[in-house]
């Protein structure tokens, strides 16, 4: 599914699902006679976000749409959500100090204030964790039964002097996943399915900007690559790295990190938690000689205690990802988009 | 570690590929020796574990017809398609939907205004016939396994207005089908453990007597494949011509006496196609007489001939599903295989079913022996 051929007449709920319809659809529409910003990092890139060349750095700039169902989950709410992942694409491209978010919220008639009131407490709070503020926004109002209760649309802007893309590995570089995976989508899945299944699962959402700070900062040059594993999870994010260096990522299965409860959920649902989102990790290439002090570093915080090398990258098959299961190996598969539409 | 996870230890895993390997070497063969397993719950675990990078060159596993939706036959998804047409709610798994009839699946049925209930089991649609008047037919796929539920089911006054469209499989005759189709290069059989956990080990002593090709018994889980393909492999060089148990801590030689007796009580083996098979005698499971107030087959007139004047869709000629479920070919021998046909767009019932070679293959990498990819022109 790497390259459809072509979108089709009617936009499917495929082409938001994060995968390779998505993209299509970004080459085909949206970034035709866009996006090119010389000496930096445009739309055609398809990069976490845009990176224009600024005074001695470059200003970091992303935008994030949320229509997650349920709008309140175990872990979040959609209003966290927002935040997280303008938040979150912002510091993959190394930006980890966002100078402020925008936020625009398109409303349904009848929705209730108070569940207004506590979406923004939560997004206050999670503005306050990621050390940031909503500093403009924008308000529409739709008919009852012309959207489903709300949408909230999140831009953030940050300064950088140093970019960090997700096409820089090298072969020998390490992968780092900055924690468990597969938290946030076999959560949300599970409140969908009516599993009954007493709370375990709790979504990861969270802003990952003083993580990756602390990290950047002990490795500096030597962090050459990193992803939010969000829509299609840890597989799409690894499957876009290797694409894009045409490297091929070597994964260790044993020494990803899974919750057991998620383990056991994705085990009865059938669902790897390698392809399901996560809202508060990021996917780290780091050079061989920094990958333990990026890792410690990385422990040293309260969102990367479970923080493992889970992988290499080699030449073995560029453009591949190559799963080591312990007791043999195979292809991992980029995952067409996200099991069911609405996750984040 | 945990119990479960004792049948994943990588160093035992190593220590039986290589035990496998001396075993498969030492026959000294000039070709690979196949062998082959009937069930997509091996093939998934072989596929989701990356087993086939650890199987010895000079062995060739190969999927044969383990998946029951793949097997179902054309007429067989056409009457079901017809009662939901006719307006007659039909409800059935969720991987019946998309397999594709002669000129319609069921989710075509349904996208043109049909009832058609995805449930996850047959208690389920009774539930389900017990909520309501209207008449409920469960199209009912499966092997030995799923059809004691079935059976289990009719045995425990079942609804009125339930009915069972019987489209039940019998493995044991088909393995004879593929150990004589001209050519056939199986010396060995890997038969599923969970279907022996219902029918005994013993089951499959006639086959062995008729054929003189050895037949393993395993599990599910990493080491539990590879021991038994060590076992296998060793026969074939021992010539022991034998049924061997190497899932003991569930099957027995006698299996599940009650749910044998409930099967055979509510079904008879008939002859009946394969999807791209063969014609199987015994095959097939049908409702015997005594049961035929709840054969969806008597009680409706099931008129098929509308849905016969429309023309299949131009890719299913390409479609290599029939000798992909005989094992006589890959999914890579297929030209559609992950091009023209995924799982989000399939053109046969391998690609459907979870259980099917191709969409395990492709939900698992699309290549996996890691050993022989070849690049596509």
């Amino acid at each position: 599914m790497r390259n459809p051929a072509f979108v089709e007449e009617k936009i499917s709920l495929a082409y938001g699902a994060g995968g390779g319809a998505m993209r299509a659809l970004i080459e085909q529409v949206f970034a035709v006679g866009f996006g090119d910003v010389p000496g930096g990092v445009g739309l055609s890139a398809m990069d976490d976000g845009a990176a224009i060349p600024f005074g001695d750095g470059y200003l970091v700039f992303t935008t994030d749409s949320h229509v997650v169902q349920p709008i309140e989950f175990p872990g979040g709410d959609i209003g966290r959500l927002a935040v997280c992942g303008t938040v979150n694409d912002l510091a993959m491209m190394g930006a980890t100090e966002p100078l402020g978010l925008s936020c625009a919220a398109i409303l349904e008639a009848g929705f209730p204030r108070a569940d207004l009131e506590r979406i923004w407490a939560s997004m206050r709070t999670a503005c306050l964790e990621a050390g940031t503020t909503i500093v403009t926004g924008d308000t529409k109002v739709m008919r009852a039964g012309e959207l489903d209760r709300i949408a909230i649309t999140t831009t953030g802007i940050a300064f950088t002097k140093r970019l960090v893309r997700d096409s820089g590995l090298r072969p020998g570089d390490r992968i780092i996943v900055t924690g468990t995976v597969g938290d946030h989508g076999l959560a949300i899945l599970a409140t969908r399915k009516e599993l009954a299944l007493d709370g375990q699962l709790a979504s990861d959402v969270a802003p990952v900007n003083t993580l990756i700070r602390r990290a950047l900062a002990v490795a500096g040059d030597g962090i050459v690559a990193m992803k939010d594993p969000t829509r299609g999870g840890v597989a799409s994010a690894l499957h876009e790295m290797a694409d894009k260096s045409g490297t091929c990522i070597v994964l260790d299965e044993g020494a990803v990190p899974i919750r057991d409860e998620v383990r056991a959920v994705g085990e009865l649902l059938g669902i790897d938690p390698l392809i399901v989102a996560n809202e508060g990790k990021a996917v780290i290439g780091v050079a061989p000689g920094v990958a333990d002090a990026v890792l410690d570093a990385l422990r040293s915080h309260p969102l990367g205690r479970a923080a493992a090398i889970v992988g290499t990258c080699t030449m073995e098959r560029p453009r591949s990802v190559i799963v080591e299961t312990g007791v043999g190996r195979r292809l991992l598969i980029e995952p067409d988009g996200e099991l069911l539409p609405r996750i984040c | 570690m945990t119990p479960e996870l004792r049948f994943r230890d990588p160093s035992r895993a190593r220590a039986l590929a290589d035990t496998l390997a001396q075993h498969a070497r030492a026959l000294g063969r000039k070709e690979p020796v196949s062998v082959m397993h009937v069930c997509g719950s091996h093939e998934q675990a072989i596929a989701k574990f990356g087993l086939r990078a650890s199987f010895p060159p000079e062995l060739d596993v190969i999927m044969g017809p383990g998946c029951p939706v793949c097997v179902t036959d054309v007429p067989e998804v056409d009457e079901a398609v017809a009662l939901a047409t006719q307006g007659v709610r039909v409800a059935t798994y969720g991987d019946m939907l998309r397999v594709p009839g002669s000129s319609m699946s069921l989710a075509d049925a349904m996208a043109r205004g049909a009832h058609v209930d995805v449930v996850y089991g047959v208690a389920q649609a009774a539930e389900l016939a017990r909520t309501t008047t209207e008449e409920i037919v469960f199209f009912a796929s499966g092997f030995e396994t799923t059809a004691v539920a079935t059976a289990a089911v009719l045995l425990a006054d079942p609804p009125p207005n339930l009915s069972i469209l019987s489209a039940h499989k019998y493995i044991p005759p088909v393995m004879e089908i593929v150990a004589e189709m001209p050519g056939s290069k199986i010396e060995g059989f890997l038969a599923a453990g969970h279907a022996a956990t219902i029918t005994g080990w013993g089951v499959f002593e006639p086959f062995v007597a008729r054929h003189g090709i050895p037949v393993v018994v395993a599990g599910f889980e990493p080491l539990d494949i590879l021991g038994g393909l060590v076992r296998l492999v060793e026969m074939i060089g021992n010539r022991e011509v034998r049924v061997e148990n190497c899932f003991p801590r569930c099957v027995t030689r006698d299996g599940n006496r009650a749910a044998q007796e409930a099967l055979w009580r509510v079904f008879e083996p008939s002859g009946g196609m394969w999807r791209g098979i063969a014609h199987v005698p015994n095959g097939n499971l049908r409702l015997r007489d005594e049961f035929s107030r709840w054969d969806a087959r008597r009680r409706f007139t099931i008129d098929m001939s509308p849905l016969w004047d429309h023309a299949p869709a131009a890719l299913v000629a390409q479609c290599q599903c029939g000798d992909i479920m005989a094992g006589i070919a890959s999914p890579h021998d297929c030209s559609l295989f992950g091009d023209g046909c995924t799982p989000a767009s399939p053109v046969g019932a391998c690609m459907v079913s979870s259980e099917g070679t191709c969409r395990i293959w492709h939900q698992y990498g699309g290549h996996p022996d890691l050993r022989q990819i070849r690049r596509r022109a």
